[in-house]
């Protein structure tokens, strides 16, 4: 095995309405528990990379990684703050890791971080719709649930997909969930609740969307050389990959498949010398829960229009064939939009660890995060290995 | 500095008012909203203004209940991917129908609506939404 | 001659009953809808306006007529509704229907009689050879103030005219205007609002200026009720036309095909136009119109008008007023209340 990059350590805020903290507190705290995890001393961290939104229009405060290295205590290392919409977090991993990898940085500190309760509702959906193409989509009445549905109505028409399929995601994710003390969501959901929840952009649901959560995670990560200095348990990242689509949903020859990620989980696996059936264990971004359905079927653990199927068969629960989102996903976990690719990795490490507790996938070696920028224009894969 | 999105919606007013995309002549390929390049020719493509004919199909839709404080007054309402005869798909709202009666595949034209409004002092922005086809009888008499 | 080359309309799609309306101030809508003959009228979606009307319009007139956007050279939109206090309508309609940039474009406004106003000077810029064709819009989406009279009556739509030389649908032989100072209608600067002489605007003004419009055109063309075919009248309600019908001696049946006002409401500056328009979808050729139009404050513009063979290929090209007419939907007072802005907490 060649040069690789290591995690040894990872932490997160609780994901939730977090009405007591501001977004400097929820990253310093996330920042902190990832040190306290490794044994990593603050002075030993290169610099730091952290993956937001929109932090100005959600708080009105920019320069991120200034602020987390100020309110760290971390000196005068650089910062970079890194932004691909919901895709931040995996931007800002694989950005750290490209650091190391190349070089350039040692000893790294990964964050992701949103706070999104501190703007109303409509304030909130006008700001994630700048995550698809705001001109040409969002300014004409397409909010982001609804870009969704265009997927979710497109897939029950070409491959019989159905609403019970859309809704035992959620059912999946959330009794996951239950056993994250992070979550923000810790409470199973039978599947005739979730198929009569409010309609938000027919045909999804409330409950077939993922939340308004603030929370942040963070992540030390290392050169393989000097992880043994900081963790007797290090994780590796067998492979970073990244592909781009088109940002506006109607320019995709076909709505129902997302190219972007069958690049690069296709070429993650490549990279790593791997296939699918070595994978434990999948985080995937579900912000929606057709987005789960889809992103099966893209990483190829279902043909294409069969991600409902699998559902059926019980292959993607925790105890399946391929376990996905045992930390709740983002429909449960909670969808702090630029922690939650960060928030993927925490919960692969710990998987890989052996310390994801009553989630825990048996003897899981390897690790596979997706996470998805908009309508899938950006699709960041990470696969880890111990 | 301009007044919120004044210059923004002002520079492309052809394109939302009338749908004005362009071509480009290598590949024949049809383009909405107007390409700076064309992205399967790139510097081998001749790309020229086309306008749309405004007719088209759904491709896919979405009834919105959740909406911006924009959109409030108009909930529920249909947000449809339209497939323009020309082979360019684009997102638009339908209207003059019932969410009901929308189904994919379904004949919509272009019509021109209020798209939204910069607040009450702010400018308005119009362009194009799509609607049924509407029957022309010509004579009401026999 | 000078004439109408192309024409379109535009009705939105919602309509409230007068019956509904009455419901909720407690007033018999039976009664209330036979003595406006009113029966229910149009409202505009809540992304409608002045401007999206006159478009709509304007596009079904170029199409009509067959006329080359870059022949226009003079837009006028008229209206007591326009969506900016100040920024011109015209151009937005010049831009949605793809005129040249060398034009002249203005919005007027003379409550109901906006519209005609810009037929007049459209006629006069295209006979002194100064345009080639010019068009003439009256569109509203007019305001009644909840609870008043008006609410029953103030309703949306729109009427384009492309005024030229070349092959005309109709000829406009003559126009007259008979103008005073009357203020029986109005609206402030900021108000939401019109207010109104209630019995005031009857006899002082409607009557009067419409009456001696009329006459007025009659003299000037030596002509009489009995040389014309059909007659439109402005349509404040439905009442009112034919209470000057008899004033002035025209039978009933020449004006009834005119009166939209009872399924549609007063559409304001698209009102009397609108009526015209209706005649021009089924009149043969060689009928002769007479239209009077009216404005509040106020004034009226008469035409004598000559339908030409010409109608009879374009018919079949756009929708007609029936049209529009026939496609609706019915709306509750709430539902209506949301579209036009009347919940002020939201």
């Amino acid at each position: 095995m060649g040069k690789r990059v290591a995690i040894v350590g990872v932490g997160m805020s609780k994901f939730g309405e977090l009405w007591d903290m501001n977004l400097r507190d929820i990253t310093l705290e996330a920042g902190v528990s990832a040190i306290f995890d490794s044994q990593v001393k603050g002075s030993q961290i290169d610099a730091v990379t952290i993956g937001n939104m929109s932090a100005g229009r959600f708080t009105g405060q920019e320069h991120l990684g200034a602020q987390a290295v100020d309110m760290g205590g971390l000196g005068n290392i650089p910062a970079y703050s890194v932004e691909a919409a919901c895709a931040s977090g995996g931007a800002a991993v694989r950005h750290a890791y490209m650091a190391i990898m190349s070089g350039e940085h040692e000893v790294m500190m990964v964050l992701g971080c949103e706070k999104m309760s501190d703007v109303n509702q409509s304030e909130a959906m006008d700001t994630m719709s700048v995550a698809s193409d705001w001109e040409w989509e969002g300014l004409f009445g397409a909010t982001f649930p609804a870009l969704y549905a265009f997927m979710a109505r497109r897939h029950m028409l070409e491959h019989g997909t159905t609403l019970e399929h859309l809704s035992m995601v959620a059912v999946k994710n959330h009794a996951n969930a239950a056993h994250n003390e992070f979550a923000q969501f810790r409470r199973p959901v039978p599947l005739e609740v979730v198929m009569k929840s409010g309609l938000l952009a027919d045909p999804l649901r409330v409950l077939h969307s993922s939340p308004v959560t603030d929370g942040a995670a963070g992540l030390i990560m290392c050169t393989e050389e000097r992880a043994k200095e900081f963790t007797d348990t290090p994780v590796y990242i067998e492979s970073s990959e990244q592909a781009g689509d088109t940002l506006a949903l109607h320019d995709r020859k076909d709505i129902c498949t997302m190219e972007a990620v069958k690049k690069s989980s296709a070429s993650s696996l490549k990279e790593a010398g791997l296939k699918i059936d070595d994978i434990d264990v999948f985080e995937l971004h579900d912000s929606f829960t057709i987005g789960e359905i889809i992103l099966t079927e893209d990483i190829g653990i279902a043909k294409k229009g069969e991600g409902g199927k699998i559902l059926e068969e019980g292959l993607t629960e925790k105890d399946g064939k391929y376990p996905v989102n045992t930390s709740g996903g983002l429909k449960a976990r909670g969808h702090p939009i630029g922690a939650t690719g960060v928030a993927q990795i925490v919960e692969l490490v710990l998987q890989l660890r052996g310390d994801a507790d009553k989630r825990q996938v048996d003897g899981a070696e390897k690790g596979m995060a997706v996470n998805i920028g908009g309508t899938g224009a950006t699709s960041i894969v990470h696969i880890l290995g111990r | 500095m301009a007044e919120h999105g004044v210059a923004q919606i002002w520079r492309k007013i052809k394109s939302i008012y009338n749908i004005q995309g362009n071509h480009c002549k290598t590949c024949d390929t049809y383009y909405f909203p107007p390409r700076p390049v064309c992205p399967e020719c790139r510097r081998k493509g001749v790309l020229e203004d086309y306008r749309f004919k405004g007719l088209g199909k759904i491709h896919t839709f979405a009834v919105v209940r959740q909406a911006p404080d924009t959109f409030k007054r108009q909930v529920p309402y249909v947000v449809a991917q339209i497939e323009l005869d020309e082979g360019a798909r684009l997102t638009g709202q339908i209207v003059n129908c019932d969410p009901e009666e929308v189904e994919i595949g379904m004949r919509v034209r272009a019509c021109f609506r209020k798209i939204t409004e910069f607040g009450d002092k702010g400018i308005i922005v119009y362009g194009y939404k799509f609607e049924p086809v509407l029957k022309v009888t010509g004579h009401p008499y026999p | 001659m000078v004439g109408i080359v192309g024409y379109g309309v535009y009705i939105p799609r919602y309509r409230i009953k007068t019956e509904e309306i009455a419901r909720v101030w407690g007033e018999d809508g039976v009664r209330l809808a036979k003595g406006l003959g009113v029966f229910e009228k149009s409202v505009p979606g809540p992304d409608e306006d002045v401007a999206t009307i006159s478009v709509e319009a304007a596009r079904n007139a170029v199409k009509h007529g067959n006329i080359d956007p870059l022949d226009i050279g003079a837009v006028y939109v008229g209206s007591e509704s326009h969506p900016y206090a100040v920024k011109p309508t015209g151009t937005i309609v010049a831009e949605a229907i793809e005129c040249s940039t060398d034009i002249t474009c203005a919005d007027y406004e003379f409550a109901c009689k906006a519209g005609t106003a810009a037929m007049q000077t459209c006629m006069g810029l295209v006979k002194s050879d100064m345009i080639k064709v010019g068009l003439a819009i009256g569109s509203d989406t007019a305001q009644g103030r909840p609870g008043d009279a008006l609410e029953y009556s103030a309703a949306a739509g729109g009427v384009a005219f492309l005024i030229g030389k070349e092959n005309p649908v109709a000829t406009i032989e003559a126009t007259a205007s008979f103008t005073t100072d009357t203020p029986d209608f109005w609206r402030r600067e900021g108000e939401d609002y019109p207010s109104h002489g209630a019995r005031f605007t009857g006899e002082p003004a409607y009557f009067r200026h419409v009456g001696e419009g009329a006459k007025l055109l009659l003299r000037n063309t030596k002509t009489s009720v009995d040389d014309y075919d059909y007659f439109v009248f402005h349509m404040p309600n439905g009442k009112f036309p034919l209470a000057m019908g008899m004033q002035l001696g025209v039978p009933g049946e020449k004006l009834e095909d005119s009166l939209v006002v009872r399924q549609i409401g007063n559409t304001y500056s698209g009102s009397a136009m609108m009526g015209l328009a209706r005649i021009l979808d089924i009149a043969d050729p060689g009928s002769r119109i007479f239209m009077v139009s009216y404005g509040s404050g106020a004034g009226s513009d008469a035409f004598s008008i000559v339908v030409e063979e010409e109608v009879l290929k374009r018919r079949g090209e756009v929708p007609t007023v029936d049209d529009y007419i026939a496609r609706k939907t019915n709306i509750e007072y709430s539902i209506y209340a949301k579209f036009r802005r009347k919940i002020k907490a939201m």
